[in-house]
């Protein structure tokens, strides 16, 4: 293993407790709430007690609709990330406490403070995932309204960034200025930093403008890939190529995909959970749902276990399903490709659903899935994984309690955190606006 | 007759001197570990609830509404009131992050909520912050549109019917689609060159992102005449009187006797550092605080104590004047489990909507 490009190199574990999507199934007996504090409670400790560098929230400022009404399939309504990771803050130690957070509809002076208030009360352990967003559809329920122009999105979130690293950056009682396209701004910073400077900053855009601003601002990319290594290598090549030419150290941008893990006894076993779990997650009602937003109309009224529609997909020049990310490009050729394949392998709706549902992230024995993240992190494909547990909250035990062990005998995970803060898990240097010649050449 | 005590723990005490006169370091005032042993203190000591002051820009100082949620799970019993100001913080956002913090205090949370003019907002926002009436009238803009969203989800909205495949029930959750009052355009770079004190409208679709908190509708604290009273629970005033709110609770600064100096003595110490406005204020014994709170009940149902030193006039509160009002039954010691709502006497409120329903 000595040719390989990090042959030293630790797996990195965050968990993604996501609050959206199919994903989560919240049918199980096993399924706990997704709300109560005692929820999050048991999967933040859990997560500690397998030594993680994160625990990560989602956000989303408008409840999901499709064909115009709430989606009620799907897990819906969660916490205030900022409220929730602060509570969290109180009741754990070490692990990181990531906030996804929006740059569109929220103001700098108030979201930059938020943060600092996390980061020091945390111990120098907070995070903000930034997400940038146009939709007009999610600003109705703020003041500014849909007020962003699509082509200012991230000169936006540019500037967002900025402003908040100078009130970070700036000293209580100092009056900070900032001045851009998109906000003009002089605020007086009221919170010291914390142990880690700044809080780290996360970004997940793949579009080429969203790697560019990774590139540029961000320390971690939580990636979408988290499933297939060449793609997964291919994507992280592409990033450290942006990040070095964005003037930076190519290890300055940790990549973290986001991923599912699928583990039992044996890898015959995974495989056979896996198929399982799919089940679970696409219900009859949830596979006449996805099945809907690609025919681009409601289709509840058709038997999940009967043929897929005869008819061709309604062509509409805005998605059907809203505050969800799900582009496709000619919706009547895939339309098309899905129908042929249910024909030829004689598949009902639902199992036409299922099939289409890629097998997401990894699938196997604690000791094969552990070779396998060692080979992904050891070669360059990602610094560690972001993980999704379909249970909620114990979808992690089996993840901290046989793999993290496979993982510690091999030499490449933590055995005790030897840092307190956040950055000191993941290895990264001081905040960009706070380099000294002699930080930037110290890394771990 | 029960008389509810609430306590200001922020900073280094209410009075203005206090900043300069704490022997506490800054870093060590603004640390996770003071911040959770005043309000263990306060708990212990039997107090109703705590509020957090705060303000967006000025003075260091940690958010309010994170303090609040960091001590939420180090807590059992007492009720947590961070300040918010509703012309600086989006009202969606307000909304949700007071529901969170019910979620995460199990029912204790409040929202106190702030008033008069904020300056450095409008240079810190980047668009015009509301003045005089205009404030008044955003303010009761805002209350309203918060406490429609937390009625945005019946308690019994997610029904995880697994038959349908249905995780809520969509009728149970409701649109708020509120406008406010106001002029001009709505807030964006438009307005940046709007006059100060100009009241942008705004619009909140909904429903909000947290489903319904334990409390239903958290506790709202504000200063009489700051908020139309029938959004009020806990109105706060200057001089015993009625608020036509549920509750009235009267702000009572307090400096006290202790071992080194009297509270007179005290007191001119921190005046001479920066004189404070005109407040209602005991400066004495800590007896003579406990005949005084003794002769209030009736005429209030409560006493918010601001103390003018944290560190000198709390440990005198929680040793001398505390104990002998729950030897007295004059407070309510909150049973476990109980929420803030409980401890107050309030009842929880019917969601608006679900009320209809069974009216209709």
């Amino acid at each position: 293993m000595t040719d390989l490009p990090r042959p030293h190199a630790h797996v990195h574990l965050g968990v993604f407790f996501q609050g959206v999507n199919h994903s989560t199934i919240w049918s199980d007996p096993a399924s706990g709430s997704q709300t109560d504090v005692e929820s999050f409670r048991q999967i933040v400790q859990t997560a500690e007690r397998g030594l993680f560098d994160a625990f990560f929230l989602g956000e989303g400022l408008r409840l999901r609709e499709q064909n115009g009404l709430l989606h009620d399939l799907d897990v819906v309504g969660r916490p205030d990330a900022i409220t929730q990771l602060a509570a969290l803050a109180a009741i754990t130690t070490h692990i990181g406490l990531v906030a996804t957070q929006n740059v569109t509809y929220n103001d700098p002076a108030d979201l930059a403070r938020r943060l600092a208030s996390l980061d020091l009360l945390s111990g120098g352990r907070a995070a903000w995932n930034i997400v940038t967003t146009d939709n007009a559809w999610t600003g109705e329920n703020f003041r500014r309204g849909g007020w962003l122009d699509h082509s200012l999105r991230y000169v936006r979130a540019a500037e967002f960034v900025r402003a908040a690293q100078a009130i970070w950056d700036g000293s209580p009682g100092e009056l900070v200025r900032f001045s851009g396209q998109t906000l003009e701004i002089a605020v007086t910073p009221t919170v010291p930093r914390s142990p880690q400077g700044h809080p780290v900053l996360f970004q997940a855009g793949d579009s080429p403008d969203g790697r560019d601003f990774a590139a540029s601002h961000a320390e971690v990319i939580f990636s979408a890939h988290g499933t297939d290594y060449d793609d997964a290598l291919a994507f992280a090549d592409d990033v450290r190529a942006r990040t070095v030419a964005a003037g930076r150290p190519e290890d300055d941008l940790k990549i973290l995909p986001g991923t599912q893990f699928v583990l039992a006894a044996t890898d015959e076993e995974a495989r056979e959970k896996a198929r399982w779990v799919k089940e679970q997650q696409v219900t009859p009602a949830t596979a006449l749902s996805l099945l809907g937003q690609v025919w681009g109309e409601d289709l509840s009224g058709y038997d999940p276990d009967g043929p897929v529609p005869r008819h061709d997909p309604v062509i509409k020049e805005i998605g059907q399903t809203r505050g969800t990310v799900r582009h496709g490009p000619d919706p009547r050729a895939i339309a098309q490709a899905w129908r042929a394949r249910a024909e030829s392998e004689n598949l009902s709706i639902r199992q036409l659903v299922i099939a289409q549902e890629r097998q997401r992230g990894f699938v196997g024995s604690s000791a094969t899935v552990a070779e396998e993240l060692i080979r992904w992190v050891r070669t360059g494909a990602s610094d560690g994984f972001n993980i999704t547990p379909w249970i909620v909250p114990g979808g992690l035990d089996d993840v901290v309690d046989t793999l993290v062990p496979e993982l510690q005998e091999r030499g490449a995970y933590r055995t005790e955190y030897t840092g307190s803060t956040l950055r000191d898990h993941l290895g990264l240097r001081d905040p960009l606006t706070r380099r000294t010649p002699s930080s930037v050449g110290a890394t771990v | 007759m029960v008389l509810h005590l609430a306590l200001e723990v922020d900073g280094a005490g209410a009075h203005p001197g206090a900043a300069l006169a704490t022997s506490i370091p800054a870093d060590r005032l603004l640390s996770a570990d003071h911040l959770r042993r005043t309000v263990a203190a306060a708990e212990n000591a039997g107090v109703t609830l705590v509020t957090f002051d705060d303000s967006l820009v000025g003075p260091a100082r940690v958010d309010a509404l994170t303090r609040a949620a960091f001590v939420a799970p180090l807590t059992s019993r007492i009720g947590l009131v961070p300040l918010a100001h509703p012309a600086v913080i989006e009202p969606f956002h307000l909304a949700s992050q007071v529901a969170a913090l019910d979620h995460a205090a199990t029912g204790r949370a409040g929202w106190l909520v702030g008033s008069g003019p904020v300056p450095g907002a409008r240079a810190a926002l980047d668009r015009p912050v509301a003045d005089g009436q205009d404030l008044l009238d955003e303010t009761g803009d805002v209350v309203r549109v918060v406490r429609d969203l937390w009625d945005s989800w019946e308690d019994d909205a997610v029904i995880r019917d697994t038959a349908t495949g249905r995780y809520i029930d969509r009728d149970r959750l409701h649109y708020v689609d509120f406008t406010s009052g106001g002029t001009g355009p709505f807030a964006g770079p438009d307005l940046r060159d709007a006059p100060d004190g100009a009241r942008a409208p705004f619009t909140v679709k909904g429903p909000l992102i947290v489903p319904r908190g334990p409390q239903g509708q958290p506790v709202v604290v504000a200063r009489a005449g700051t908020v139309p009273a029938d959004l009020v629970d806990i109105a706060l005033v200057d001089t015993p009187q009625a608020s036509g709110a549920p509750l009235t609770f009267l702000d009572l600064h307090v400096t006290l006797d202790t071992a080194r100096a009297t509270a007179a003595d005290r007191l001119a110490a921190l005046e001479d550092l920066a004189p404070s406005g005109d407040v209602l204020r005991w400066t004495g014994s800590p007896d003579g605080l406990v005949e005084l709170l003794l002769s209030l009940r009736g005429a209030v149902d409560g006493v918010r104590l601001l103390p003018a030193l944290l560190e000198e006039d709390l440990p005198e509160l929680v040793r001398w004047v505390l104990p002998t009002l729950r030897v007295a039954r004059v407070t309510p010691t909150p049973r476990p489990g109980a929420t803030l709502r409980d401890t107050l006497g309030l009842p929880r409120p019917t969601n608006r909507h679900a009320t209809l329903q069974e009216t209709s």
